[in-house]
């Protein structure tokens, strides 16, 4: 098989926060009803996660899961092992009305950690970042700047941000621009 | 002469040293000096002329409210025009002009309109420029516009960046005077989240330099400790150089950080512009003191009597050796105490009461000042700067009854609350007699989404200007932010504040009161705009009787400084012309920003490479490295050719086509919307979306489908793939993917909601690549892998297998009429694939090929592009698509819709092709041309080109249209304008240019 290449295929920029493309992610989109008893088996069968609250993001033996919207959720794996989950999933969610897809190539992955790392976010996503806000365990859909992103903080510190590859280079460029040294606003830590 | 003093100087550092240059002479001033400050300090007392009548002008205030000094700032990329002196921090190295002068500002020709100021009055523009019609354009614009405007407009482009932040507040405070620190203290305290701003450098405002006693320590030293305690909160949030905007709906506010205009040299954001959500708003914006209306109130040298005080005590600065205070209040008498107080000579104090002053006076006359009760200012003399006053009686006309050298003047006609926050968002007013300024109306504050109030008004903001009821305003207004935010205040103390009554002010809005249309005439409302109180009166005269429309007439306040000096004064002024009282005459609406933002605060990051997202492929760095010429589609950037050395644009497309056409292209697909749809119900919700039937489609199978509006009009089109039983992939135009997975969930969540299907947008999933030509199966089954041949892949089907070492979805559809793939690739691996493409195809030549080609192999072949053959008022049966509208069905978005008599009038414009009859190519949008002319005297039309192209297949113009009854005029012969005047003749045809039986992709 060709080797699968990320789009900006690992681009770091140093700042005052470090903001890296952490290179190919797994990612399923799947949609159902979220209250459905298949769902909720489906994901600890394949995953060995629940099914997570709203704008909540869930830790499984195979995987992460994050609530989209009131009827999608967005699953996080190794790359290599989305489309074999895909079809698990969908075998494990059996007659359920439900759409499983891979969608790991649609999307780019960035990470943003050091202590201004909430800043950069907060230039910005029109969210609230302050650490009494916002805390691992949840994951906001939101914009930066001027595209759709999703992005959750871990037990680290270190963000997580997911766009679509089409706009890769952009998101790269606006958290760089945004963690400039010299543009650190000391009120979130 | 103005001068620094030897000491004082609350603001300043005296340790360290900084020089700058205004129009080229080098001064020095002190760390923490405004530039206003310090060329006061070097006896630069005229900054600046007027924009009307280029009267000389000095500085006349000490803040943001000031009309007079603007200059042009900076260099280069640094140059900014109207930049205020009394805003901008002196910094080493800073470098200013003055504005609206030429040749120079002590000598300005422009000052000739001083003289003929009698013809100049109010409406002079729209009466003058009336007539004749034609000397608009020739004569009076070019003069126009050659004298008008203040700064230049800058010439390069900005050196700065600049920055957005979010941030969320319990409450936000505006303001850093006494005010604002007592109500974040009151509120911090209380445990509220809160922000509080001050938009100067220094904390402390006015109540620093007016001096008493908070809590029985100076002024000065509770400031201090109230910063500290503040600090120590880990709840409070206090930034210095940011001003508070605007205040919009739902607790919205704009703060606006100065982060390095007071040392440029930094790194970091110019400026950055605070995007703040807030449960409550506490404005503690403080009062503007309003200028005397008498004669020369506008010589340099004639400040504010507030202003004076802050020269003289926070900066250091004498403003002259000895200054006249002319005053309405005992706020003034302060000034002359402090000028005192700085050794220097104050020859009077004129106080236009006829009862004088309370106890401030009586300190004042203690300190030896002679103080002449209901005495005014006749006129001031001087031209660039002030030698003297004339003194009258306040009642009387004007006569003078004495002369008194001076060299500046300290005016005082009270003081109104900045209630431009409190308003911006709807917060109505109330006039205070007693102070004679309007005030927050406390029953009618802006209000949320819940009805209640989300500002409230702090301090003098609020009305009461003793230091006393400001910290106790101040102080509730804070302890009510929070209780509205859901703290409980606990045991925060109300500082103790001695009461220093003052004796009543008196309205005094000419003086003398009597002043006749001389003195009217140089009587100044508004300096920035050169507005008096004759052109004021001669609007009320002429009918204007709205203070909106006055201010529209005679551009009162409508400067950039807002009219802040000049709002009170003009209205009043209005008012008694109008012999109505000044409530009923009203307030102009005030509108954010408070004082104007920065255009690079507003974009913000948006600038350079990141002014805009842009959409890349997979193979898009592929396409830049071949020096591919792009264009925009949507948000994306796609080759629209990809011209070789020394070769044009045209020479590459035509290379491109007959490669393909005789052997074999590549074109990068990716950007073609791709959107699953799946579900029990998606057959019937494919039937409904499309014209056609699609629920009938076998997996396995493609069908070109079009997509239209509820009213008919045709929105998009692309060729979907059943999947399986459940699930359909259907392709849309570039543009059309976002739109139309938005169209379709539009539809499943608003009207269909109990239809049980998922749509998933996965354009970006992949890369679709597009192997067209002759040869385009060679080259694929030179990859090897699954079976591509004619029966086991036929036209119009799809599968899923290897290519080489890829998993490929292969469709074989043709946008060409060409034997053509269209193979979709994991977009992680779209470019190695690419990569493959060319390797394998290298003995055909193959050859990647841009948009302006596909849009010619496809107007060769008479197939429709959404966008050009549609504009959205074609529906499917103008394009002769009706093969593609089911009649079997029900129904179907649009189908209602073209049933209308509009809709299926035969007298509509119908798809054809046209043929030159001289091979030519007709120009673009080219209308055909019919007899006679319509309503408005133009040449009636009869139809129009929607696509038109050179063919390099046919070497000659092809062109597709919509005619007027076209399909049933095949043969005739039409006539299209053209762009140089002439017309061109085409013969009506059908629109299959090229290979009418679908031969060339059925191999």
């Amino acid at each position: 098989m060709s080797e699968a290449v990320s789009a900006l295929q690992g681009a770091v920029s140093e700042g005052f926060a470090r903001v890296k493309e952490t290179g190919l992610r797994g990612m399923i989109t799947l949609r159902c009803d979220l209250a459905s008893g298949a769902l909720a088996k489906a994901l600890k069968a394949v995953l060995g996660a629940k099914v997570p609250g709203q704008r909540r993001i869930v830790d499984g033996a195979g995987g992460r899961v994050a609530w989209m919207s009131p009827d999608e959720l967005l699953i996080l794996c190794a790359h290599d092992r989305a489309q074999a989950m895909v079809g698990e999933l969908a075998a494990a969610l059996g007659r359920e009305h439900a759409l499983v897809v891979n969608v790991s190539d649609a999307r780019a992955v960035f990470a943003v950690s050091g202590t201004g790392a909430r800043e950069v976010l907060a230039k910005l996503a029109p969210v609230d970042l302050s650490d009494e806000a916002f805390q691992p365990g949840e994951i906001r859909r939101t914009r930066l700047a001027q595209v759709p992103a999703a992005f959750w903080i871990n037990q680290d510190g270190r963000f997580e941000i997911v766009c679509f590859r089409s706009v890769a280079q952009y998101v790269f460029d606006i958290l760089k621009v945004s963690a400039e040294p010299g543009g650190e606003i000391g009120v979130l830590t | 002469m103005s001068t620094r003093l030897a000491k004082g100087g609350a603001y300043l550092n005296r340790q360290k040293q900084v020089r700058f240059s205004f129009n080229g002479k080098q001064f020095t001033g002190y760390e923490g000096d405004t530039l206003a400050s310090a060329l006061l300090a070097n006896d630069q007392v005229m900054m600046g002329r007027s924009f009307k009548y280029h009267r000389p002008r000095g500085v006349v205030a000490s803040g943001a409210e000031e009309p007079n000094a603007l200059v042009n700032l900076g260099q280069g990329g640094k140059f900014e025009p109207n930049q205020r002196a009394t805003t901008t921090e002196v910094f080493d190295g800073l470098a200013c002009t003055s504005q609206n002068h030429w040749p120079s500002l002590e000598f300005d020709i422009g000052v000739v309109n001083n003289y003929a100021a009698r013809f100049l009055p109010a409406g002079f523009y729209y009466k003058t420029f009336m007539a004749p019609r034609a000397a608009w354009k020739h004569v009076f614009e070019p003069i126009v516009r050659q004298s008008a405007g203040l700064g230049k407009v800058p010439r390069d482009r900005d050196a700065d960046r600049y920055e957005h932040f979010y941030a969320f507040y319990d409450v936000v405070v505006i303001g850093g005077g006494s005010a604002g620190l007592q109500a974040a203290l009151a509120a911090g305290s209380a445990g509220a989240k809160v922000l509080a701003m001050e938009q100067t450098a220094h904390l402390g405002g006015r109540a620093r330099i007016d001096g008493g006693e908070i809590d029985g320590m100076p002024v000065e030293a509770w400031v201090a400790g109230a910063a500290e305690k503040l600090a120590a909160m880990p709840n409070v949030t206090l930034r210095r150089r940011m001003m508070g905007a605007g205040v919009y709906d739902h607790g919205y506010v704009l703060g606006y950080e100065r982060v390095t205009d007071h040392a440029p040299e930094t790194a970091g954001p110019r400026h950055r512009l605070w995007r703040i959500r807030a449960k409550q708003i506490v404005t503690a914006t403080g009062a503007i003191e309003r200028p005397l209306s008498f004669a020369g109130n506008d010589v340099p040298g004639v400040m504010l009597a507030g202003a004076v005080r802050d020269y003289v005590t926070g900066w250091g600065v004498s403003p002259g050796d000895r200054t006249v205070v002319v005053t309405n209040n005992d706020d003034a008498y302060r000034t002359a105490i402090a000028l005192k107080g700085a050794g220097l000579d104050v020859p009077v104090i004129l106080d236009a009461r006829g009862a004088g002053g309370g106890a401030l006076a009586e300190e004042a006359r203690a300190l030896g000042i002679r103080i002449e009760n209901g005495k005014g200012i006749a006129k001031v003399r001087g031209g660039k700067r002030v030698t003297g006053v004339a003194i009258c009686t306040q009642a009387g006309e004007g006569s003078v009854l004495e002369e008194i050298a001076c060299d500046a003047v300290a005016m005082s006609g009270g003081w109104s609350p900045v209630v431009h926050l409190w308003s911006h968002c709807g917060g109505k007013l109330i006039w205070d007699e007693a102070q004679a300024h309007f005030r927050p109306d406390p029953a009618r504050a802006p209000t949320s989404h819940d009805g209640k109030p989300f500002v409230i008004p702090a301090g003098s903001a609020n009305g009461p200007l003793d230091l006393a009821g400001v910290i106790a305003d101040a102080h509730a207004a804070g302890l009510a932010a929070a209780r509205a935010v859901g703290c409980a205040p606990l045991d925060c103390p109300l500082p103790e504040v001695a009461p220093q009554p003052e004796a009543a002010l008196e309205p005094v809005w000419l003086m003398p009161q009597g002043a006749g249309p001389k003195l009217r005439m140089k009587a100044w409302l508004d300096y920035q705009n050169d507005v008096k109180v004759s052109d004021v009166r001669l609007a009320a005269q002429e009918g204007y009787e709205s203070v909106e429309h006055t201010k529209r007439y005679t551009t009162l306040g409508m400067a950039t400084d807002q009219g802040k000096l000049s709002n009170i004064n003009g209205l009043a002024t209005l008012a008694g012309q109008l012999n109505a009282p000044i409530p009923a005459v009203g307030t102009t609406t005030f509108r954010p920003p408070y004082t104007p933002i920065s255009f690079g605060a507003i974009a913000g990051e948006a600038r350079d490479a990141v002014f805009q997202p842009l959409r890349r492929t997979p193979i898009h760095d592929w396409h830049e490295a071949q020096g591919a010429f792009f264009e925009p589609v949507g948000h994306w950037r796609r080759p629209y050719c990809f011209p070789r050395e020394g070769e044009s644009h045209a020479a590459a497309v035509k290379r491109e086509i007959l490669q393909t056409r005789n052997s074999v292209g590549l074109l990068d697909a990716s950007t073609l919307g791709k959107i699953i749809v799946k579900g029990p119900d998606a057959g019937r919700f494919m039937d409904m979306l499309y014209t056609n039937m699609m629920s009938t489609l076998k997996p396995g199978k493609c069908r070109y489908g079009l997509m239209c509006s509820e009213n008919g009009f045709l929105i998009d089109d692309g060729v979907v793939a059943r999947i399986d039983e459940e699930t359909f992939l259907c392709h849309t135009t570039t543009g059309g993917a976002e739109r139309i997975h938005g169209w379709m969930e539009d539809w499943l969540q608003c009207e269909w909601w109990d239809w049980n299907v998922y749509t998933a947008n996965v354009t970006e999933q992949f890369a679709q690549i597009a192997i067209v030509g002759p040869n385009a199966r060679k080259v694929l089954q030179k990859l090897g892998g699954m079976d591509v041949g004619k029966e086991a892949l036929a036209f119009m089907e799809w599968k899923d297998g290897r290519l080489g070492e890829f998993d490929a979805r292969a469709y074989r559809i043709s946008f060409s009429g060409e034997l053509s793939y269209e193979i979709a690739v994991p977009a992680s691996q779209g470019r190695a694939f690419w990569d493959a493409l060319l390797t394998a195809g290298e003995e055909y030549g193959i050859a990647p090929y841009g948009t302006e080609a596909l849009h010619v192999m496809r107007a060769e072949k008479g197939f429709i592009m959404i966008g050009d053959e549609t504009d959205g008022t074609v529906i499917p049966q103008d394009l002769g698509l009706n093969w593609a509208i089911s009649k079997k069905k029900e129904d179907f978005l649009g189908k209602r819709a073209q049933e209308r008599r509009h809709m299926s009038d035969p007298d509509r414009w119908k798809l054809v092709g046209l043929d030159t009859l001289d091979g030519s190519v007709i120009p673009d949008g080219a209308y055909a041309i019919a007899a006679g002319e319509n309503a408005n005297g133009q040449r009636n039309t009869q139809g129009r080109v929607t696509s038109t192209y050179y063919s390099p297949t046919l070497d000659r113009g092809i062109a597709m249209g919509l005619v007027h009854r076209g399909p049933e005029r095949m043969g005739e012969v039409i006539e299209f304008n053209k762009v140089d005047g002439g017309t061109v003749m085409a013969r009506i045809v059908d629109p299959v240019f090229f290979d009418k039986d679908g031969e060339k992709q059925n191999v």
